[in-house]
């Protein structure tokens, strides 16, 4: 691949967002011609991506460099220089990213169809498309920040994009708001490393942590800011409450950003800077801890929600904390492995469910019921992938969350429970979910019918990958193309894992979650009522989501905020800064001190003089007030004209 | 490119700020138009800097100055803009005439 075609992989797509922004008028009247673009941005940046990535096919260690340009350059030692580099770590994302978006602007053109404002939508995706590739292509730690944020950006107008929705609009608010306290943990140790190393240069620095070259504790500063930046990105614990709030966005826009891309960037980021976090086995067991903690603590939420898309959000969330383990406990590999497969079934979970809202028009699921007859294809692309997330051989899932369970063995054993719990939990709900929206009979009102083809090709063709992806590594070719030499048949890695212990377990687990909600939502043997009534307090935590939503926005952000800091500000403002100049300053300085002494001569020579004048001045205010005619920008052009005549007379004179 | 081109660059971007600044009138763009009269104060300094005395920062250190005064003038300006609306229900600078005799 030549420097040009790896500019142009991002390129593409802001080019043609930007098109579709510039020309909005035209593409108002005209929409269907704005998602042509956008896909024709997408799917040209989506081939050039796949011809760089057979060129890194079989090649140990090798990666396409472009040089950019240099942004600053202070004095000989800081140069800042923005250069995308394309090395197997990015060829996998920039697949991940491009084949996901290019279904998502496909699937777009049917789930939008209609909608007002379908040039804008087209214009944010394609600028999100090209700012999430800058983000895996950046060489420079500084352009990968940037990017960061303009990806939070993207996502901000994408959730909002009905902004004429309170709700819409304040899950955007809070999505940005929660992220942006991760990111400044991320800028925080940009600058520590900056100033440790003097290089922001990604591979310099990972070079340098491999040989020790950097402190162990600013090593371990560093390595714990990048992850907090992940964790607000990647909406783990204690930062996930915006993730089921961007749920408001519009389902294709949750696929694409809040599924697939967008929240794995968290996990890419730590996988980028990998040496890093090696270099500091407290960074890493924090970011096992964490991802386990978050993976079960969001699969129990989504036990018991009923919307669908909520589910789907928390089912995310947990998954991103496995990655996140994968990442803590295993490897790059293992933990970018998941977010592969995962990419795939998820974001075509988030489609299916978006397919099923444009039959029914609603999200709930108790409104749904019997939907695979009427929708024999989004019902079997949903089962399909509802299977792969609950880790059923030999689907995607199941690869990737063994390798996960396994390098968990290895580590704590704790979270190796933690995990297999998980594993239970995710085939119970994703059932729970297929079972009472497609099993069953119609609940809901009017007739379902199959979504549009353009809607239902995406789906078929997501099914490919959510299938086989997995076997990706089934002979250990992914591990090895991230440079982790694996050595294992294909065949025996297919099948020979079925003999492991650690396979078996996993399988009959997940199993057994399939197997209880088949028995309650579709046998109906057992009542989830019972259930509900023996752990009513259990169920009640999971519902209000451990009051984590009150706890944000009632204590901190009322209480210890607005009436703890900023009252505290205010009362500091109004008693003892205005306080102490008004009444301690001018009354006591001034006037006791100061003006006593000269008020003998004050009252007898000054004041006749000053009275005087006062009443010259008033006289004359009466007249001159005229020109006070309390509009600024009059005011403003006073000014103006005066600067101009100095500046006049300052050119005559000299 | 010589001084010449960025100067009239500033000055250029300095006009249409200034311009923007007295005739319009919502008072947020007028806050913009403020903004775009800084920066071309700032490139003005930057450009004298690389080209009078290349071996100084003054300019670029000016530039920094300026970018963070920036910051706060908007961050203020934008506070007083929303509790005038809050108090008045407008934005447009020429009902906001409290100065006025």
């Amino acid at each position: 691949m030549t420097q040009t075609g790896l500019w142009l992989i991002m390129l593409l797509p802001l080019i043609c967002g930007a098109l579709i922004a510039l020309g909005y008028a035209f593409f108002c009247r005209k929409p269907a011609i704005s998602g042509y673009l956008g896909i024709a941005g997408v799917g040209g940046s989506f081939l050039i991506s796949i011809w760089g990535l057979i060129g890194l096919l079989g090649k140990e260690g090798a990666s396409y460099y472009a040089p950019g340009f240099s942004w600053f350059a202070v004095g000989n030692s800081i140069d800042i220089s923005f250069n995308l580099s394309f090395d197997p770590l990015a060829a996998i994302m920039c697949f991940v990213i491009l084949f996901v978006s290019l279904m998502v602007h496909i699937y777009s053109q049917g789930y939008m169809h209609g909608d007002k404002g379908y040039p804008r939508y087209y214009a944010f995706l394609s600028f999100f498309t090209a700012s999430m590739l800058g983000l895996v292509l950046s060489d420079n730690l500084l352009f990968t920040f940037f990017f960061w944020e303009l990806v939070g950006l993207a996502s901000y107008l994408l959730i909002g994009f009905w902004f004429t929705r309170p709700a819409a609009a304040n899950a955007a608010k809070k999505a940005f708001i929660v992220t942006r306290i991760g990111d400044v943990g991320f800028l925080a140790a940009i600058i520590i490393l900056f100033a440790n190393t003097g290089t922001l240069d990604i591979h310099s620095l990972n070079g340098m942590a491999e040989m020790g070259l950097i402190g162990a504790g600013v090593v371990t500063i560093a390595a714990l800011g990048i992850f907090a930046g992940a964790v607000g990105k990647s909406a783990q614990f204690p930062l996930h409450v915006w993730l089921p709030d961007a749920m408001e966005g519009p389902t294709p826009v949750s696929a694409l950003i809040h599924a697939a891309t967008m929240v794995a960037a968290g996990v890419f980021l730590v996988a980028r800077t990998y040496p890093i976090f090696e270099s500091s086995a407290t960074a890493m067991l924090w970011v096992s801890i964490i991802g386990a903690v978050t993976a079960i603590f969001a699969a129990t939420m989504a036990l018991v929600m009923n919307d669908m898309k909520r589910i789907l959000a928390y089912s995310t969330v947990s998954q991103l904390g496995y990655m996140m383990l994968g990442l803590g406990t295993g490897g790059i590999a293992i933990g970018i492995f998941h977010l592969f497969n995962h990419a795939f079934f998820k974001s075509l979970l988030f489609l299916g469910s978006g397919s099923v809202n444009h039959a029914t028009g609603t999200f709930d699921i108790r409104e749904m019921g019997g939907l695979s007859k009427p929708m024999p294809v989004t019902s079997g692309t949903f089962l399909i992938a509802s299977l792969s997330l609950a880790g059923i051989w030999p689907l995607s899932g199941f690869f990737s969350k063994d390798e996960i369970l396994a390098g968990a063995m290895d580590g704590q054993s704790i979270l190796f429970i933690l995990a297999l719990i998980t594993v239970f939990l995710t085939a119970f709900y994703m059932f729970r979910l297929y079972f009472v929206a497609f099993g069953g009979t119609y609940r809901g009102k009017g007739n379902p019918h199959e979504s549009p083809r353009v809607m239902s090709w995406p789906l078929l063709i997501l099914v490919v990958p959510s299938v086989i992806s997995g076997l990706l590594n089934a002979g250990g070719g992914f591990s090895s193309f991230l440079g982790e030499e694996v050595h294992t048949g294909f065949f025996e890695g297919l099948f020979g894992i079925l003999l492991h212990p650690l396979a078996l377990v996993s399988l009959a687990v997940a199993g057994g979650g399939i197997y209880l909600a088949f028995l309650m939502y579709k046998k109906k043997s057992l009542s989830p009522a019972i259930f509900t009534e023996r752990f009513k307090g259990l169920y009640m935590v999971f519902s209000k989501k451990y009051w984590m939503d009150e706890l944000y926005e009632g204590a901190i952000a009322k209480n210890i905020l607005m009436k703890g800091v900023f009252a505290f500000m205010a009362f500091f403002d109004r008693k003892v800064v205005d306080g102490g100049i008004n009444g301690f300053f001018i009354q006591k300085v001034l006037f006791s001190r100061l003006f006593s002494r000269f008020r003998t001569a004050d009252e007898r020579i000054v004041d006749g003089a000053v009275n005087g004048v006062a009443s010259i001045t008033l006289e004359g205010g009466k007249v001159g007030r005229k020109a006070q005619t309390g509009q600024l920008q009059s005011y403003g052009i006073y000014l103006a004209a005066g600067v101009v005549v100095l500046v006049m007379a300052a050119l005559i004179i000299w | 490119m010589g001084l010449t081109h960025f100067l009239v660059l500033a000055v250029i971007l300095f006009c249409i700020g200034l311009y923007g600044a007295l005739v319009k009138k919502s008072a947020v763009v007028i806050l913009m138009c403020i903004e775009i009269m800084l920066n071309a104060v700032t490139i003005a300094a930057v450009a004298f800097n690389r080209f009078a005395s290349p071996e100084l920062f003054t300019g670029q250190i000016f530039t920094l100055f300026i970018i963070a005064v920036a910051a706060a003038e908007a961050t203020i300006g934008l506070a007083i803009i929303i509790s005038i609306y809050k108090n008045r229900d407008t934005i447009d600078a020429t009902k906001i005439d409290l100065m006025k005799w």
